[in-house]
């Protein structure tokens, strides 16, 4: 049972999902679910400076850039991308001010719409390995029309073979997939990651166990 | 893979009894292997035809979570002002419509609050038509409603939005397809991977029964999370209808071992 004197302790069974245990212990609220984000977004979710999680005239910023593609090879017009990455030294930011975001520092987080032809843009950080034996990446979740559950994957570099080489996740993909996972290094600064939905090519999407 | 061609004369009752076979097949394939429903929706739920080219075939690979997988984007007062949480005041005059409170907290799978996140709200104006230049649905437009709203968690994770209840509206899933009234809701939870987008729907809507969105989510119970409950106690004499609605953020599993003989993804 809970301490009742804790201040987070308090009567759960009229919460959602409590129905399902009697008992009312902890630990077992129903998850909300998921629902598309559709296609009207455009106007909600996107925010000035959404793309620059870094301003681009710090000497620091990288760019991540790509298209997201449907299962026909289309792109898709109507997708929001988030990402989420640690500082140079590995550390995820604990500034506030992520949307009101100050151009001489750095939250981490970014949010991009894809446009008509499905390409997005950041400029961030190169983050650095956040443990022993890891390859640095960013966190990414792709949001769109037709997605009923955001996918998570990562972002990461292709000019760390050595440190993707020994990646404990990327050790466990399948070699014939694990490009998919790995943004390109394509001109000084610049990484190109393409998010594939389904078909040839299709992205590894990841599960962090809240696939529930 | 090839485009689905469009299909002007599908149906409603086809869409209703794709929905019925898929509902019989999630119940029966959950019952044969013991486990329960799943509480997000399926990405590949062809009732709903925008997930035919959008959902992934392979399996999801499971993945340690890492600290930045653990921890969520700091969001704060400085990003969201007060106002931003009552979408009636945001124009020289009064939005047309219901006028209605909706409240409650955010909190993880184990009751505790979701202090001092970030929550974002868009939705439809009264009579079902978004602030949207791809929203064709021939119903006016408010000059009065945008449909935008933010807020902050409390420290005990609850909520508060004043805003206008949004209109049923017309989508070409297939013929005679009506949404639901919804509003749209976006949450961080204590962990990145706790994130949600989701649509917060209202008691008793007819078009639940109809519409594949909603019920792609297979589990009843889990689709009855969605539903805001009426609360008078919420209700303000002379003022606003006050509905409830407490959403769940269950958390990452860092404990995950690979198991002896786990397949390569």
């Amino acid at each position: 049972m809970p301490d009742p004197t804790s201040p987070e302790a308090f009567d759960a069974t009229d919460l959602p999902g409590a129905e399902q245990h009697p008992d009312g212990h902890r630990g077992s609220l129903g998850q909300t679910p998921s629902q598309t984000v559709g296609p009207f977004f455009g106007y909600a979710l996107p925010y000035d400076g959404g793309p620059d999680v870094r301003a681009p005239w710090q000497s620091d910023a990288i760019r991540l850039h790509g298209i997201v593609f449907d299962g026909a090879g289309d792109p898709v017009p109507d997708a929001v991308i988030e990402i989420w990455g640690a500082d140079a030294s590995g550390r995820p930011s604990t500034e506030r001010g992520a949307f009101d975001g100050d151009q001489h520092g750095f939250a981490g987080f970014g949010r991009a719409a894809v446009d008509r032809d499905g390409r997005y843009s950041f400029t961030t950080i190169k983050p650095g390995a956040m443990r022993e034996g890891s390859a640095p990446y960013l966190l990414v979740a792709v949001f769109a029309r037709g997605v009923l559950h955001h996918l998570f994957t990562r972002a990461y570099f292709g000019d760390e073979a050595e440190a993707n080489a020994a990646d404990p996740l990327l050790a466990r993909v399948d070699e014939s997939r694990r490009d998919t996972l790995v943004a390109a290094a394509d001109a000084p600064g610049s990484y190109r990651f393409d998010v594939r939905l389904q078909g040839d090519g299709e992205t590894v999407f990841l599960d962090y166990g809240t696939e529930v | 893979m090839h485009r689905p061609v469009p299909q002007p004369e599908l149906t409603q009752q086809a869409i209703t009894d794709e929905i019925a076979e898929l509902h019989r097949h999630e119940g029966d394939a959950a019952a044969s292997a013991g486990t329960p429903l799943a509480a997000h929706p399926r990405r590949d739920f062809a009732p709903y035809r925008s997930t035919t080219l959008r959902h992934p075939t392979h399996e999801l690979v499971r993945a340690d979570p890492e600290e930045i997988e653990l921890v969520s984007p700091a969001f704060g007062h400085t990003d969201v002002s007060a106002e931003e949480g009552d979408l009636t005041i945001q124009h020289r005059g009064e939005p047309l419509g219901e006028r209605i409170i909706v409240t409650g907290r955010v909190l993880d799978g184990d009751g505790r609050p979701v202090r001092n996140q970030l929550i974002e709200i868009w939705q439809a104006n009264a009579s079902g038509r978004y602030v949207h230049k791809r929203d064709q649905h021939p119903a006016p437009l408010d000059p009065n409603f945008t449909g935008v709203g933010r807020v902050i968690t409390g420290d005990d994770g609850s909520y508060r939005l004043t805003t206008i209840k949004p209109g049923a509206y017309p989508w070409k899933n297939h013929r005679n397809a009506w949404r639901p009234a919804h509003i749209h809701f976006s949450f961080f939870g204590s962990a990145f991977t706790q994130r949600l987008i989701t649509q917060m729907y209202f008691p008793g809507d007819p078009l639940f029964a109809l519409d594949p969105i909603y019920q792609s989510i297979v589990d009843p119970a889990a689709r009855e999370r969605l539903v805001a409950r009426y609360d008078h106690d919420v209700t303000e004499p002379e003022w606003a209808l006050g509905y409830r609605w407490d959403v769940v953020l269950t958390g990452p599993k860092s404990t995950w071992m690979e198991p002896e003989d786990a397949d390569h993804a």
